[in-house]
């Protein structure tokens, strides 16, 4: 029993020199997770900064000009363009110098002043249909603004009762909240991914798995030896990014952390499971390295990191029960933003365990099969 | 424009060529400054280990890498600054010949005459006399990937001809190649510089191939250690060979350290059983009165003493006087498990899909033997040799290694074999130490004396000064003495080896099969896989297989008996493998 | 020229037509090959097609009534006439709030006691909503749906009640292109530039790379092919690929997605060609910088796939990024193409947008083949 520890210790060891002495993998390892926190954590978001619109105002009144100062006053809006007829609006629209026109028609003060709607037409560039929904919502929430405005300056009693409107765990609906969470989910699977499915092809390649076969070693031992470094290199690296994600992106971490390294464990426990199948049915690096990226693709698509799974089709939200990375977005939000601890992660964790045990008796199986 | 080799000048004239290669160990000199020519219409051969620098200057030659300085000319133009000159005139092969092979033989013809401008007109002409002289005729149409390595070679030949070039350069043609398709490229070869008047430039690291040149140039660590005809090597060393006939009734594998050890003796080496001496004079090595009756029989020179006797020279501090003995083996026995023979194969079968790999094979190696298992490639020996490791199940008969049946091989039984593969198949990325400690974790060493043996292995393997290196920047010679300390260091009682020794230097290799000669004499079995004759010289017997069978089994002086015709009354190990082998009427290069 | 004796045709073609042809035959028999350029486009684009919306429909949202009142409940009605939604009752706030932390509901909606009295007071609200900002897009679509029905369903109300008074301001939107604000019409198209980088840079840069690993580049090097040749023979076939898996990728999403194709076919594939042109620039540009398979596909995925996917404006609009990361999308060769396709798809030829990105496209393949041509030599150091 003793002996066994030593050599699955030794064994884990070896993996980690092997892993960290190797430049090519140690830059496999390091440098595309870093690079991808990031591109994503700065790119990926949904919140609109430069905003470039033009106006076509025919109102000469004071309120277009109160509306109006409303937009350039604000820091996401950028005014490009001023539009005196017409035709002058396709252009701008089509050849994408804004993505926003709005047009204001002379009877707009007269109207307001005559108690009487006063129309804003909001003409918005749809071909990215996202940037237009949320280009709207923003629209819409200065013009309602205007409208209180409207309502005290003229003592009037707008026709509506206002709504309290509020966003739970995330007030300002930061997109960053909502991605830099993710990306740990993602890297971590990055990274556990690619430190077994490469591993053993690496000793195909090398040679040094059929010197391994012939030593008095089990299977059970080597497959132990390379699961081990996976955890260490897997939970060291995700603990970085959780703490890049709370010191340099600011998103709060509600939760309490061992609900968070449980969840972890789980995760890499799978991640590792999927990995080493990969790496039983591949020969060479490269067809590993193919493997894992086309099990990564769908795998990030499907999980909820960056589109809802609620607005999938049904068949496609049933093949998302099989990817680990879904129940782990879910466990990493919940804890991140909403504070939730292990009592309300139970279904999650027992789903992770289940595909991480599966995944490692096929891996097993897989081989079995392969060496006899 | 292409001119015409200079007449009755040199076709490569090459002056003080240096080239420097910097590594992760610093910079290293690849050619230190080495000057020869080359006539033409000869065979050419650069004889030298892996790592001496045969392929930097193939390369040179052929423009493909630059060289630092010196001058180089091959048939009047620089390759240095004129690449596409030199290009258009030569035939170049490298070591790993780029064939497609995912095209078939003919649209690989195709494609490298369409790139050497032959005329389509004349092609179907040109291809007849090449695919009838390589026997690549019938598989015009098979995808080059599923020809064997004999045959690729020869097609990567045939593709290096089509522009018929004055000069031809050959990198290692005969790299991997079994016996006979061997002396078949040769054949091919000497035909090709028969008939079109070309000129041949072939490296390669077997030393017997030399015999096949007219000329030969020797590269040793960079340098040229010498030139000259195979005859003037042999006449060099006339007479300065003997064998021992007769040694006081102890084997010759006992004797070799003690004769290697006595003054003017410069090589000593086991061939069939008998141990072959060169000294530095035409006398005998003398042996002390109190040893007992020796006797030595001169034997005719081969172009190994030669370069032996110029390594000699070259260098004094050779593995003179180093140990043989593993200092934790020696002098214990060793007990090799519970069965009566080392190894036992019966009726052993193994089959891919419909294909038989091995076919009814059996055989049997003693407790303290060398056995050696040879065949010509897809002869079936590596699947023999996997099945022995256990890293491949039978289909049917019996394999029963160290009184362990291998088909439900305990993983503890595997504490008895040493397994050693033709690869460098140590972990690169990790140091000597590093690795030294898994292995001999993974046999189950631990602790103290874990840390005791690998002392022991590093100031045995002359290792101590590269403990710290990763062991894939170790030099050739040093990573196959890393990979047997890696599979000593549990003792095993049987050790498999597959071609341990190809492209080491000669040296290396006599200092190899030193230490594992000091196994056998304390009780470990042998197993080796080769189709290199200078490994096979090692073995007590040989098995010789033939499409998954059985074609010869016994020593090899009596495998060379069976051989004996008169036209060849004294048949080396090569000639009676490639008799042999073509008696059974082997189609050779095709895997079955 | 010399020696080509009775040869029409100029050697150099007769090379490059050699190296098309072996690298065509190379292709059709390697398996891999194929499976990079047409099975991963269609299973992305199915699975992007199928399973990517970032359009909210049938969000569940608790909806809590303190007191139930004619108005309450006509509100919860048209709520669940909309599409957008799934109105769950919940019988107290509390409840309604634990649905929210198991991620049953996505917002609740809450009538307090004094709903119907309150509804014409302006200061106090009468109604709260909440809703689950972790899904920041989400939650922003879900609250402007809300305020949307919440809007129509008052309006209809006052105007039934006769109750005159309006808002000072109304806003009507028009979005242009893509009315039904379907994310796939702008996804699908966005994807095809994903898929052409994968085949122009990441399968490029890995045959080469296995020229390179089965010495079959060695060989190449000492006939008489100039590297420029060597180069076409590569181009050719490659690009022939590329056209083809856009073809099939272009047909999958105008039939299967019915993403509407409003340009003409031959602005498609003209523009198509230039930025072909650049990934396959790429493609040959790392291969020449890394000559094993293994490190070529990583700088393939890190430099070429991953930027495409990330920073061409394909799934974020680059409008939402910081400064910085807005320079660097300009030295991406798809943010250009993406900004192409989306045009072309949904608006129509707009040589506004045409123009100025195609030039771009253009000067970014003789920059990256002027590079290609300055470092690779017909050497092996």
């Amino acid at each position: 029993m003793k002996q066994a520890l030593i050599r699955i210790l030794e064994l884990a060891r070896k993996e980690f020199l092997a892993l960290l002495r190797d430049k090519k993998s140690r830059t496999v390892l390091i440098v595309p997770p870093l690079i991808q926190l990031f591109v994503f954590s700065y790119a990926a978001t949904f919140d609109l900064n430069h905003i470039s619109y033009a106006v076509w105002n025919e109102d000469t009144g004071i309120y277009s000009r109160q509306l109006l100062a409303r937009f350039s006053g604000s820091p996401n809006f950028r005014l490009v363009a001023r539009v005196t007829h017409r035709e002058e609006v396709a252009p701008l629209i089509d050849n994408r110098k804004v993505l926003l026109v709005l047009h204001l028609r002379n009877d707009f003060s007269r109207s307001i002043l005559m108690g009487s709607p006063a129309r804003v037409q909001a003409l918005l560039d749809g071909r990215q249909s996202n940037t237009a929904m949320i280009l709207l919502g923003y629209v819409q929430s200065i013009v309602s603004g205007f409208n209180d405005e409207i309502a005290v300056t003229r003592s009037v009693t707008p026709p509506i009762a206002s709504i309290d409107l509020r966003a739970w765990y995330n007030p300002n609906l930061k997109s960053r909240w909502f991605i830099v969470p993710g990306i740990v989910g993602l890297l971590t699977l990055l990274i556990s991914l690619l430190v077994t499915a490469l591993s053993v092809a690496r000793e195909r390649e090398e040679g040094t798995f059929d010197q391994l076969m012939v030593t008095p070693l089990t299977p059970f031992q080597i497959l132990m030896g390379k699961i081990l470094p996976g955890f260490v290199i897997g939970i060291g690296e995700a603990t970085l990014i959780i703490l890049a994600a709370t010191l340099l992106f600011h998103v709060p971490l509600r939760g309490p952390l061992d609900a968070l390294y449980l969840g972890l464990f789980l995760f890499i426990l799978s991640g590792l499971g999927v990995g080493l199948m990969i790496s039983a049915l591949v020969s060479t690096q490269q067809q590993g390295l193919l493997g894992a990226f086309l099990f990564l693709v769908p795998a990030i698509i499907l999980s909820g990191f960056a589109t809802p799974i609620a607005n999938m089709p049904p068949v496609i939200q049933d093949l998302t029960l099989l990817d680990p990375l879904r129940y782990f977005l879910v466990v990493l939000r919940q804890i991140f933003l909403r504070g939730a601890g292990i009592t309300l992660l139970w279904p999650e964790y027992l789903a992770l365990l289940l595909i991480g045990v599966a995944s490692l008796l096929i891996a097993g199986a897989f081989f079995k099969k392969r060496l006899g | 424009m292409v001119s015409d080799p200079v007449p009755g000048g040199d076709i490569i004239a090459v002056r003080d060529l240096v080239k420097t290669f910097s590594g992760p160990m610093g910079t290293v000199p690849a050619l230190k400054g080495i000057s020869f020519v080359v006539r033409p219409g000869t065979v050419t051969g650069l004889i030298g280990p892996d790592g001496a620098g045969k392929t930097t200057l193939m390369r040179i030659l052929s423009g493909l890498i630059l060289r630092d300085s010196g001058s180089v000319s091959i048939m009047g133009h620089d390759p240095g600054n004129d690449p596409l000159s030199v290009q258009r005139s030569l035939g170049y092969m490298p070591q790993k010949f780029g064939l497609y092979e995912d095209l078939t033989v003919e649209e690989n013809l195709d494609f490298h005459s369409d790139l050497h401008g032959v005329p389509s007109s004349g092609r179907k002409g040109l291809y007849e006399p090449l695919l009838s002289m390589t026997g690549l005729g019938p598989f015009v149409g098979r995808l080059a990937g599923k020809l064997s390595g004999g045959m690729k070679q020869k097609m990567g030949i045939a593709c290096s001809l089509l522009h018929k070039p004055p000069l031809l350069l050959l990198d290692e043609p005969t790299v991997g190649v079994d016996p006979v398709s061997r002396r078949e490229l040769w054949e091919i070869l000497h035909s090709l510089v028969r008939e079109s008047g070309s000129t041949l430039f072939i490296s390669t690291a077997y030393l017997d191939e030399a015999e096949r040149c007219d000329d030969i140039l020797i590269l040793h660590e960079g340098g040229i250690l010498g030139s000259g005809s195979p005859g003037s090597f042999r006449s060099e060393v006339q007479g300065h060979a003997f064998e021992l006939i007769e040694g006081s009734g102890r084997p010759s594998r006992a004797l070799d350290p003690v004769i290697s050890a006595l003054p003017g003796v410069i090589d000593t080496v086991l061939a069939g059983g008998h141990l072959r001496i060169v000294m530095e004079g035409a006398a005998p090595p003398r042996v002390p009165e109190s040893s007992g009756g020796f006797r030595f029989q001169p034997v005719p020179p081969r172009f190994e003493d030669a370069l032996m006797t110029r390594l000699w020279h070259s260098r004094k501090d050779l593995e003179q006087g180093r140990a043989t003995r593993l200092p934790w083996v020696a002098g214990k026995r060793i007990q090799g498990g519970k069965g009566e023979q080392a190894i036992r194969v019966e009726h052993l079968t193994r089959d891919f899909g419909s294909f038989r790999a091995v076919n009814d094979l059996s055989f049997e190696v003693g407790h303290g033997e060398v056995f050696g298992l040879l065949g010509a490639n897809g002869a079936g020996k590596t699947t023999t040799f996997r099945m022995l490791a256990g890293l491949l199940p039978p289909t049917g008969g019996s394999l029963m290694v160290a009184g362990e049946d291998v088909r439900k091989f305990p993983a503890k039984a595997r504490q008895n074999i040493g397994y050693m593969a033709q690869k460098f198949s140590l972990y690169g990325q990790l140091t000597v130490y590093q690795n030294l400690r898994f292995y001999s974790s993974a046999y189950g060493i631990s602790g103290k004396a874990q840390t005791d043996r690998i002392q022991e292995v590093l100031k045995f393997f002359g290792l101590t000064p590269y403990r710290d290196i990763s062991a894939g920047l170790l030099p050739l010679g040093f990573r196959q003495r890393l990979a047997l300390a890696a599979s000593l260091m549990h003792t095993p009682a049987i050790l498999l080896l597959d071609e341990p020794t190809s492209g080491v230097d000669p040296n290396a290799r006599r200092a190899f099969w030193r230490i594992i000669n000091g196994l056998v004499m304390d009780g470990v079995s042998v197993l080796v896989t080769t189709h290199f004759m200078e490994e096979a010289e090692y073995c007590d017997r040989l098995a010789i297989m033939a499409d998954g069978g059985l074609l010869a089994l016994g020593s090899p002086s009596e495998i060379k008996a069976q051989a004996k015709t008169e036209d060849l009354p004294a048949p080396t190990l090569e000639d009676a493998f490639v008799t042999l082998l073509s008696r059974a009427a082997v189609p050779s290069g095709l895997p079955a | 020229m010399n020696g080509f004796r009775g040869w029409g045709i100029p050697p150099s073609v007769v090379r490059i037509r050699a190296l098309v042809r072996k690298e065509t035959l190379q292709i059709i028999r390697d398996p891999s090959s194929l499976a990079i350029a047409f099975l991963l486009p269609f299973v992305l684009l199915l699975i992007f097609g199928y399973g990517v919306s970032l359009d909210a429909r049938h969000v569940p949202v608790a909806i809590v009534q303190d007191i139930r009142s004619p108005d309450s409940e006509g509100f919860a009605a048209s709520l669940r006439n909309s599409p957008w939604f799934l109105p769950v009752p919940y019988s107290d706030i509390h409840s309604a709030v634990e649905a929210m932390k198991r991620q049953d509901v996505s917002g609740i909606l809450w009538f307090r006691e004094d709903f119907g009295r309150e509804l014409h007071s302006f200061r106090d609200s009468p109604v709260h909503i909440v809703v689950d900002g972790v899904d920041d897009n989400t939650a922003r679509l879900v609250m402007g749906y809300l305020t949307n029905v919440w809007q129509v369903w008052i309006s209809h109300r006052n105007e039934r009640g006769r109750d005159l008074s309006v808002f000072p301001v109304t806003l009507g939107a028009r979005i242009w292109f893509n009315p039904d604000n379907r994310s796939r019409d702008f996804l699908v198209p966005g994807l095809i530039a994903v898929i052409m980088t994968l085949i122009g840079a990441l399968l490029t840069a890995l045959v080469v790379a296995r020229e390179w690993e089965r010495g079959t580049m060695e060989s190449l090097f000492v006939t008489p092919a100039t590297m420029g040749e060597i180069l076409l023979g590569k181009f050719i076939p490659y690009f022939g690929l590329g056209m083809g898996g856009m073809a099939l990728s272009v047909t999958m999403g105008h039939f299967l997605f019915d993403v509407p194709l409003r340009g003409s076919l031959l602005v498609l594939g003209v523009t198509s060609g230039f930025f072909l042109s650049a990934a396959l620039g790429m493609g040959l540009l790392i291969s020449t910088v890394a000559k094993n398979q293994f490190v070529a596909g990583q700088i393939a995925i890190v430099f070429t796939f991953l930027p495409a996917f990330i920073l061409s404006g394909f799934i974020f609009d680059i409008h939402s990024m910081p400064t910085v990361i807005r320079g660097i999308t300009h030295i991406i060769p798809a943010s250009y193409f993406v900004t192409i396709l989306q045009s072309v798809f949904l608006a129509g030829n707009i040589p506004g947008v045409i123009i100025p990105n195609s030039i771009a496209l253009i000067l970014f393949s003789v920059f990256l083949f002027a590079v290609i041509h300055r470092i690779s030599r017909k050497r092996i150091e």
